[in-house]
């Protein structure tokens, strides 16, 4: 990992990659959601609403691995020091913020014909929007680091440590509806196989991987851009002062 | 017909969010990256 803390040898990889990611993902993305849409048969007990199954799981898993990238990002601030963490937590912040934020939006919608509610206190929607408020405090922490002049377009320690804390909610989603009793249903898709029919689960794959290419896509863009900020604030800086 | 009206507002949402964020994302990157080259350019 340390091998691309240097900024320089870091954008010779990103700049390909950025492309490398995005139309793929875009593509499959399409691909799945277009399947999804026109080609699957209605479930027969939730009829056509299942079909928002492909919109909301991935952004499910999105808004989670991007909390846990913010922790794996801080833990190698706070241990190893990687000059690129901090860079990479403030990127990955906002995508995952928006499909938190997308996983809770489509799970309403899924919801009110299914349940015949918009939304429940319960744990699995609690904890999705505990998720939603750690990335606005993460993110308004993060651009106050910035503002503050931290070294590099990272984050400050205190940031750092939030995004490593807030990964105890995790887990918590994730067993949330084993724990407690829910409108949500258990887990459906698990490591040992899923209890969804083929002929319905088939276009989660490319919407999955789909949406997960255009997040690493979008990850790369944002620090590309607070890279090349702070190329500039340092060049103005070195000029100021002749 | 009831439940397309919410399956269309799901992934309305879910392309319109994704797209104006990667869209943000790319504009903020392009204008860094244009301003950090004239920059190098100059001096």
């Amino acid at each position: 990992m340390h091998r691309y803390a240097n900024p320089a040898r870091f954008l010779s990889i990103a700049r390909p990659l950025t492309g490398w990611l995005f139309w793929p993902g875009l593509a499959l993305l399409l691909l799945g959601s277009a399947c999804g849409l026109f080609v699957t048969p209605a479930d027969y007990l939730q009829g056509e609403t299942v079909r928002i199954l492909y919109i909301h799981v991935p952004a499910a898993w999105l808004g989670m691995a991007g909390w846990s990238g913010i922790a794996i990002a801080a833990l190698m601030q706070l241990v190893w020091r990687h000059p690129l963490a901090g860079v990479a937590g403030r990127a990955i912040a906002v995508p995952g913020a928006l499909f938190t934020a997308l996983c809770l939006i489509t799970g309403s919608l899924w919801g009110r014909p299914t349940w015949g509610t918009y939304w429940q206190w319960d744990g699995r929607m609690t904890s999705m929007l505990v998720l939603l408020f750690l990335y606005l405090g993460y993110i308004a922490l993060g651009n106050a680091s910035a503002r503050q002049g931290q070294q590099g377009g990272g984050v400050s320690q205190v940031t750092a440590i939030f995004g490593l804390v807030g990964a105890i909610n995790i887990p918590i989603i994730n067993r949330s509806v084993v724990w407690w009793n829910s409108l949500h249903q258990g887990p459906s898709i698990t490591l040992r196989g899923s209890s969804i029919d083929t002929a319905i689960l088939w276009p989660l794959g490319p919407t999955l991987l789909g949406f997960s290419l255009l997040f690493g896509a979008i990850v790369l863009m944002r620090m590309r851009a607070i890279l090349a900020r702070n190329k500039v604030e340092a060049r103005m800086q070195r000029l100021a002062r002749g | 017909m009831q439940a397309w009206n919410f399956i269309v507002a799901a992934y309305a949402v879910t392309f319109l969010g994704t797209g104006a964020v990667a869209f943000a994302a790319w504009r903020a990157m392009r204008s860094a990256e244009a301003q950090a080259e004239g920059l190098s350019k100059r001096t």
